[in-house]
């Protein structure tokens, strides 16, 4: 199953987002939630996100879902630096967190390929939260 | 003619540590206004980690201390500025390679890649209200210089001169990336913490005293 690693500047959202998903896929897939910085404050910590994206790793890919700025940032850097095999089957949803983490775990879950889970979580940008867009 | 070598750059590195340290509480305040409020933390964060591992490479090539610093900023920052002024240093670590000495010409391209990698990371272009906004000038200001006809004091006055101009542009601009964007016209009156750290890494670089 393609893995989900959730980046946060907060350890609590990405836990907080890994707990929503799971209760959607159980115990079944890899979600790894990677949030704070170095010391558990308000930041990223890239050395923490890159262990998270290879425990997350399982041969069929990660999709990696961040929130902000430095995440993205990290996140982006992270990924270009990865070794050339793996590089393809790691990649960032451009997807809001908590919403993209969800449909991303459903799609995983169901057994779905990488770039159909980044597709779905993708979905999640659109979702419409009232009528009167 | 070789204008840079490996005590140079060490000494650079710990002009840059120092003025960091001496500038956090004002980084920190100018991005509290229209940020998060960390970035002289962080910066901070990051050049103390960056002076701890000066020891172990002071022997090493050019490029391999500006990746150490590029690898350690973007491990320990904490915020943006990590990934950007790390990304910077390594392309700038990578274009020099294994040199002990560098000419203008090396300097110029080391610049450029620094300004490339900021560039790749965070996307930014010039009037984003970023710290692209104080190297890009710097970049083309260096471009322009024939240095036959320079001083060297000459070349870093118009090396500071030219970040400083890059720096205080910020200050009418909206800005476009970044966290202040979301404040949308609100950003507009204040400096950019990113394109004022850019600044006073510059002045480490030519040593001179940053003014405001």
């Amino acid at each position: 199953m393609v893995g989900v690693v959730i980046v946060s500047h907060s350890a609590k959202v990405a836990e907080g987002t890994k707990e929503i998903a799971e209760q959607m896929v159980g115990g079944e897939l890899q979600i790894i939630a990677c949030g704070g910085d170095q010391k558990g404050g308000i930041g990223t910590d890239p050395d923490r996100i890159r262990a998270a994206i290879s425990m997350a790793d399982q041969g069929e890919g990660v999709v990696v879902l961040a929130d902000l700025g430095s995440a993205v940032l990290s996140v982006g850097l992270i990924l270009d630096s990865l070794p050339a095999k793996q590089k393809q089957r790691v990649q960032m949803a451009d997807a809001p967190l908590v919403e993209g983490t969800v449909i991303a775990a459903v799609e995983s879950a169901l057994g779905k390929n990488l770039r159909q889970v980044l597709a779905g979580a993708r979905e999640a940008k659109f979702l419409e939260k009232t009528e009167d867009v | 003619m070789m204008i840079c070598d490996q005590n140079m750059v060490i000494r650079v590195i710990e002009n840059m540590a120092d003025l960091i340290a001496e500038k956090k509480d004002f980084l920190t305040e100018l991005d509290s206004k229209i940020g998060d409020g960390d970035h002289g933390i962080n910066m901070n964060r990051g050049f103390v980690a960056v002076r701890s591992k000066l020891g172990g490479v002071r022997e090493r090539s050019i490029g391999s201390i500006l990746k150490t610093v590029g690898m350690t900023l973007v491990s320990t920052v904490g915020g943006a500025s990590g990934p950007l002024y790390g990304t910077a240093f390594m392309y700038a670590g990578n274009e020099v390679g294994e040199k002990n000495e560098l000419s203008f010409e090396d300097v110029v391209a080391l610049s450029e890649a620094a300004l490339a990698g900021i560039i790749k990371r965070g996307r930014a272009e010039v009037g984003d209200k970023t710290m692209v906004d104080t190297v890009y000038p710097v970049v083309e200001y260096l471009r322009s210089v024939k240095l036959q006809r320079t001083v060297l004091t000459n070349l870093a006055k118009g090396v500071t001169e030219t970040a400083r101009r890059g720096m205080h542009s910020t200050k009418a601009l909206m800005a476009r990336k970044g966290r202040a964007s979301f404040l949308k016209e609100r950003s507009i009156g204040h400096l950019d913490p990113g394109a004022v750290s850019s600044y006073f890494l510059t002045c480490a670089v030519t040593d001179e005293a940053p003014e405001l």
